[in-house]
């Protein structure tokens, strides 16, 4: 690539000494990407925008916001009555962290069931997962700052679970509190950590994307590609269809932000937080609500910590759990009636992380946390033994050119 | 594309009921003028609304985050919010002398509070705390529907259940036992014109009041939703038509 190819004057000036237009055009245009893709490889551009919007709202409500335990609460509500547009700011901010998930978690079960973790890519996956470790992590304390009954006793909650490693336990505890309850030690640090922790996910995300441009996008195929045949550039074919993506998100997450902006959260955060009185039922964000089923599942405290850790523990490994050779789950019959056992066993764990732990729930939680580390540790390896799989084609523009050319 | 919409919207509908944690009571569903995503206040209702929080609820709730100037929204002047703010007497100071005093309210105050704190408040009811209503509608889940059936939801206590002193027995109070006395009897406050005075037409005014309370940016945000939701639509097309174009020669 060279600078000539520019233009304008300026452009190539600026580019000879400083090759930003270069590395720009060799990012977006040149680079190859498979032919075949499907609106599933949308959502990591969308996860992207999510995070830009999360930032940019993020620093405006800073603006507004007081990290005080006596003045959060009525803070946040000056942010909603008298900051112009502070009612939209908030909501596009508290909405956009649930779209957020939604578009994660079908990032992820995109690369579950087409293979994406597969080598060489593991590097890729797992960087994806401390990504979206490092999201849990920032969600919770950002729900933590209206300072709201569910604010309080969510991080009561969450934080004491700490307190169930042995020795040091009690230790970590006092060090996430700054003190000896949840208090305003406790929403101080974890307002500074909230503001924080974006950036370090943006610069994971930069890593991610390395990783991703050293092989490219894995296909529905889940085959490598074999030559220019198979590949189109990313500009302008995946941008002008990443374009649509955003604006299909964008028509959805405005639906929501201004006719149901209260519908992914919970009444009781309009409480004020009150350490006297324990809600009904404390409940966690949704996103959370499979791993919260998984912690509640197991009777004992550290047996619950560390199952619920394992959850995601056991997808940094994954790669290594799954050896089939065969990527995709189009050629892989077996697995496909697993993966989708396995996503109806995700939303049940959801489903059950919401509803109270008594009676048939407990059960229920059991059975599903069960079945999730089975599909991980004993299903997928055994898989990958026995399972026979479907001849896979000789290269993507053999069954691009196939079919789906008269299909389209 | 379509399928994958319902997945993300599955997810969604999926969480709403996870969410909405409350107690075995029966809501009376009612048809509010502010449902919808072209629901708007209804004004006269709002300021009626007003006149019985002022009657017969502000003796024990505050609603501390709702200044006077807030009550252009519900369609009064300045010179009748200034005459309302006027018939409170806030504290201000210290002065000159170091001294707290009594003034008239001001536009730019918000609306005192019956107590001057949360023990003063429990010491005057039987220890329990009367919640400030300003997000009231917004803190209770199908909050106008539960306000609603909990100022209707009077009633006397099924055979079998006690109900201890101080305590009052409420179809729609999660566990149906609850600390505030029945509020509303009918005719509790003297309306100007015809309006309907009986318990369910000043429970539904308290109503209209208090989610406007709770949400008083509601209007412009439905206002600036529908643009927005119709600037997004033309958009999906247009995108989806310029992705058709670029991508005609690959198919």
């Amino acid at each position: 690539m060279s600078a000539n190819q520019f233009k304008s004057p300026v452009v190539r000036w600026i580019d000879h000494r400083l090759p930003v237009f270069s590395m720009l055009h060799h990012t977006a245009h040149d680079y190859p990407t498979p032919k075949n893709l499907n609106y599933m490889w949308n959502f990591g551009s969308l996860a992207g925008l999510s995070l830009a919007i999360m930032i940019v709202t993020g620093i405006v409500l800073a603006m507004s916001y007081t990290a005080h335990v006596d003045y959060a609460f009525d803070s946040v509500e000056r942010i909603m009555r008298d900051v112009n547009h502070g009612w939209m700011i908030r909501y596009i901010h508290m909405n956009t962290a649930s779209f957020f998930f939604i578009v994660v978690y079908l990032h992820m079960f995109r690369g579950l069931y087409y293979g994406s973790y597969k080598a060489p890519r593991e590097l890729l996956w797992m960087l994806g997962v401390v990504i979206f470790l490092l999201m849990m992590a920032t969600a919770f304390m950002g729900y933590v700052l209206p300072w709201g009954q569910m604010s309080f006793w969510g991080a009561t909650v969450i934080t004491n679970l700490f307190s169930a490693i042995p020795y040091v336990g009690e230790s970590i505890v006092t060090l996430l509190w700054g003190g000896f309850s949840v208090d305003n030690a406790t929403l101080n640090r974890f307002f500074s950590l909230h503001y924080l922790m974006p950036f370090i996910i943006a610069g994971v995300v930069v890593l991610h994307i390395v990783a991703l441009h050293r092989f490219g996008s894995n296909n529905p195929i889940g085959i490598d590609t074999k030559g220019p045949q198979d590949t189109i550039s990313f500009h302008p074919y995946y941008t002008i269809k990443d374009v649509f993506g955003i604006a299909v998100f964008l028509l959805l997450l405005a639906t929501a932000v201004f006719f149901f902006p209260n519908a992914m959260g919970h009444p009781d955060n309009y409480i004020p937080a009150n350490a006297m009185q324990t809600p009904a039922h404390i409940v966690p964000e949704w996103y959370f609500l499979p791993f919260y089923a998984i912690l509640r599942a197991v009777p004992d405290k550290l047996g619950g910590v560390l199952l619920m850790f394992g959850a995601i523990a056991v997808l940094f490994i994954l790669p290594w759990l799954d050896r089939s050779p065969v990527r995709s789950a189009r050629f892989r019959p077996l697995f496909r009636i697993f993966f989708w056992l396995f996503f109806v066993n995700a939303i049940a764990l959801g489903y059950l992380g919401g509803k109270p732990a008594e009676g048939i729930y407990v059960i229920l939680s059991r059975v599903a946390t069960a079945w999730y580390f089975l599909h991980f540790l004993a299903i997928l390896p055994l898989l990958s033994m026995f399972e026979t799989t479907k001849p896979l084609p000789k290269s993507i523009s053999e069954p691009v050119l196939g079919s789906s050319g008269r299909a389209a | 594309m379509l399928k994958r919409l319902f997945l993300a919207l599955f997810v969604v509908t999926l969480a709403g009921p996870a969410m909405a944690a409350g107690g075995n009571v029966e809501l009376q569903k009612r048809d509010w003028s502010f449902s919808g995503p072209f629901g708007t206040f209804d004004k006269a209702a709002m300021q009626r609304g007003f006149q019985a929080y002022r009657e017969v609820c502000a003796g024990c709730h505050g609603m501390k985050l709702i200044a006077f100037r807030n009550f252009a929204d519900l369609g009064y002047n300045n010179d009748e919010i200034k005459a309302i703010a006027a018939e409170y007497e806030v504290q201000d100071g210290p002065n000159d002398d170091g001294e707290m005093f009594m003034r008239p309210g001001i536009a730019a105050d918000r609306i005192p509070s019956p107590y001057a704190n949360d023990n003063a408040a429990r010491a005057s009811n039987n220890g329990a705390l009367p919640p400030d209503l300003s997000l009231i509608a917004k803190a209770r889940g199908n909050g106008p529907d539960y306000l609603f059936s909990l100022l209707a939801g009077y009633k006397d206590a099924p055979k079998g259940t006690t109900v201890p002193d101080g305590m009052y027995y409420n179809a729609a109070y999660p566990g149906h036992l609850i600390a505030m006395p029945q509020p509303l009897y009918g005719e509790d406050v003297t309306y100007s014109g015809d309006a309907d005075d009986s318990i369910e037409g000043i429970s539904s005014d308290l109503v209209q009041f208090l989610m406007w309370a709770a949400e008083p940016k509601m209007e412009v945000r439905k206002r600036i939703g529908v643009a927005a939701v119709f600037f997004l639509g033309i958009f999906v097309v247009v995108s989806y038509m310029a992705k058709r174009r670029v991508w005609a020669d690959v198919h």
